[in-house]
């Protein structure tokens, strides 16, 4: 075999491996669009069949319907969306600016303490925060879901930080000799030049308030503030996993917004990731 | 410290006070509280009452904690190498750099994105005993293979069976590496080039310079994939709640620590027993984090060191 038939074999077997792949984590997807098209009927089928015979587009209207305040769910996920990624924008950009931009004394001992605080998982200190809210009234709002996001999460100051070392020094210098002061050269000469990594951030944030589902559990107390996440576990839970057809035509309503998303701003979400992993 | 030292200080704290705020509200005193009362019986209406170590005496008493220790272990045991091999070779097929490669490695990554509620819901249907796409893809198999060999073996009863459950949580948890993924492939193609020219010249074929080049040099890419997905795992919580419509599964084969945290929390109302399940579920992730950090070592290469 020459070395050229050898590559040619090669190349084969890894688009082979690589369609097996992808075969496998598209199917689930199918199956879900499949199942949310058919009749009632069709999904109890046996043995089950592909494809629907006769596509069910009323089966979507008719799931939003069953999910109770669908309309009212998406409203406060958004809202609740919004007002994180304001937060975490805020926020997070100051503290990343003072933990790179500025070299204070004890500065990189006080950022090994920010990471630390990424080990402490949710789980082990939320009675606290749920107590702290709870004798601030707040339970059975949507503050105790938006508030703590103006306090700079330690994982967005990482990914800011690492950003902001990147660009020049003399940047800030040639300001400060100009006279600007610090707030002036965080918000007229940083900000802009690390818009992408705040992109970044501000997606990050997007997705993790409209995936959450502890937080809206342990909070929210009534239905009509429910978020998606929420309100879909909620009526899987009422239609006692039966009406698959309408359970999998609202899972596609809840999924297919952020994949929109993810394919407009594709390159941002590939290098964040990328990032966290690789330079830190 | 000098007169700008001072300044500079100043500024520095002025500009990080929403993470100090967040780090004492958010982290330091919640972490601290619990510890106090983890101490203590405390049912919310009433004040909690100092009840010395009882809780930690019920703990080892109380065989659903140990059930739960003992499904998360098991979850995570499977779970974090399971990724992390699949993670790492679909890595290494996207790094060949053949034509279609970015459609490939879209494909992988889009599952990562599905929200946890929809894809506990989904995976629940997918694992569906009669009607799921995993058994109407396995019956065929089974079928054959029954055939063959005169045996008697059918597709599992996935969510309903105790012994298969956990596997089929394990099978939804895979679906979503596609983070590690990206992280995988960031970290292939930052591999020298040179590297893989010299082990050209010295005639290593390509399952050689994978294991004496690009894993010695992506070793703290897989350090980092693999403390992250083991902090993930510990906590698993949202997926089994929605699997199991916020239940145990079947044989309590779905109870994690953290669902049995939230339920002695917020469904039994038992906040200081809480507490101190969380303590000891922190000193394990803490304990097997440090384990990993010791024992990677000696095997995780850092250019410039």
């Amino acid at each position: 075999m020459t070395a050229k038939t050898a590559q040619r074999v090669q190349t084969v077997c890894i688009y082979l491996m690589l369609i097996a792949g992808a075969i496998v984590f598209i199917s689930p997807f199918a199956w879900m669009v499949s199942t949310s098209l058919k009749p009632l009927k069709e999904t109890m089928a046996m043995p089950p069949q592909w494809l629907p015979s006769d596509l069910q587009w009323e089966n979507y209207p008719q799931a939003i319907d069953e999910m109770g305040e669908f309309w009212r769910y998406t409203w406060n996920t958004l809202y609740l969306c919004l007002m994180t990624v304001i937060g975490t924008v805020i926020s997070s950009t100051l503290a990343a600016y003072g933990f790179s931009r500025i070299e204070w004394p004890g500065r990189d001992k006080t950022f090994m303490l920010v990471l630390a605080t990424m080990m402490i998982p949710f789980p082990i200190i939320m009675v606290p925060i749920f107590l702290v809210f709870r004798d601030l009234g707040w339970i059975g709002s949507f503050k105790p879901l938006w508030v703590p996001t103006f306090f700079a999460g330690a994982f967005n100051i990482f990914l800011l930080r690492q950003f902001m070392l990147t660009l020049p020094k003399e940047l800030s210098e040639s300001a400060r000799i100009d006279g600007a002061s610090e707030l002036q050269i965080c918000f007229r000469i940083i900000l802009p030049l690390a818009k992408p990594a705040i992109i970044v951030v501000a997606l990050f944030q997007f997705m993790a308030t409209w995936n959450d589902f502890l937080g809206p559990l342990i909070y929210l107390t009534n239905q009509q503030d429910f978020t998606l996440s929420l309100g879909l576990q909620s009526y899987q839970s009422q239609s006692g996993g039966t009406s698959w057809h309408y359970l999998m035509a609202a899972s596609t309503l809840v999924i297919l917004p952020v994949i929109a998303l993810f394919f407009f701003a594709q390159r941002y979400f590939i290098e964040g990731i990328a990032t966290t992993g690789g330079k830190g | 410290m000098t007169r700008q030292e001072r300044q500079r200080l100043r500024t520095g704290l002025m500009f990080i006070s929403p993470w100090i705020v967040g780090f004492l509200v958010l982290n330091l005193y919640p972490f601290l509280s619990s510890a106090y009362l983890s101490f203590h019986d405390y049912a919310v209406l009433s004040k909690p009452v100092f009840i010395g170590t009882e809780n930690y005496s019920d703990m080892l008493a109380d065989e659903l904690f140990w059930k739960s220790i003992w499904n998360t272990i098991y979850f995570a045991a499977i779970s974090i190498p399971l990724n992390l091999i699949i993670a790492l070779f679909l890595a290494i097929l996207l790094n060949f750099d053949l034509p279609g490669k970015k459609i490939f490695r879209t494909i992988y990554f889009l599952p990562s994105l599905v929200p946890l509620v929809c894809l506990g819901v989904l995976w629940r249907w997918l694992l569906n005993g009669q009607l799921g796409l995993v058994n109407t893809v396995l019956r065929p198999i089974t079928d054959t293979a029954n055939a063959l060999f005169g045996s008697d073996v059918a597709p599992p009863n996935w969510l309903v069976d105790p012994e298969f459950a956990k596997l089929g949580l394990i099978f939804a948890s895979a679906w979503g590496v596609g983070n590690a993924v990206v992280i995988f492939l960031a970290g292939l193609q930052d591999v020298p080039r040179t590297l893989y020219e010299a082990a050209d010249l010295d005639g290593c074929n390509f399952w050689q310079k994978t294991w004496h080049v690009t894993l010695p040099i992506i070793s703290p890419v897989i350090y980092f994939n693999g403390i992250m997905s083991l902090i993930m795992s510990f906590q698993v919580f949202a997926v089994p709640y929605v699997m199991t419509d916020g239940q145990e599964g079947p044989g309590r084969s779905l109870l994690f620590t953290a669902t049995y945290i939230f339920f002695n929390a917020f469904e039994n109302w038992r906040m200081g027993y809480a507490c101190a399940i969380g303590l000891i579920l922190f000193l394990i992730i803490l304990a097997l984090t440090l384990l990993a950090t010791k024992v990677s070592e000696r095997h995780i290469y850092y250019a410039g060191k």
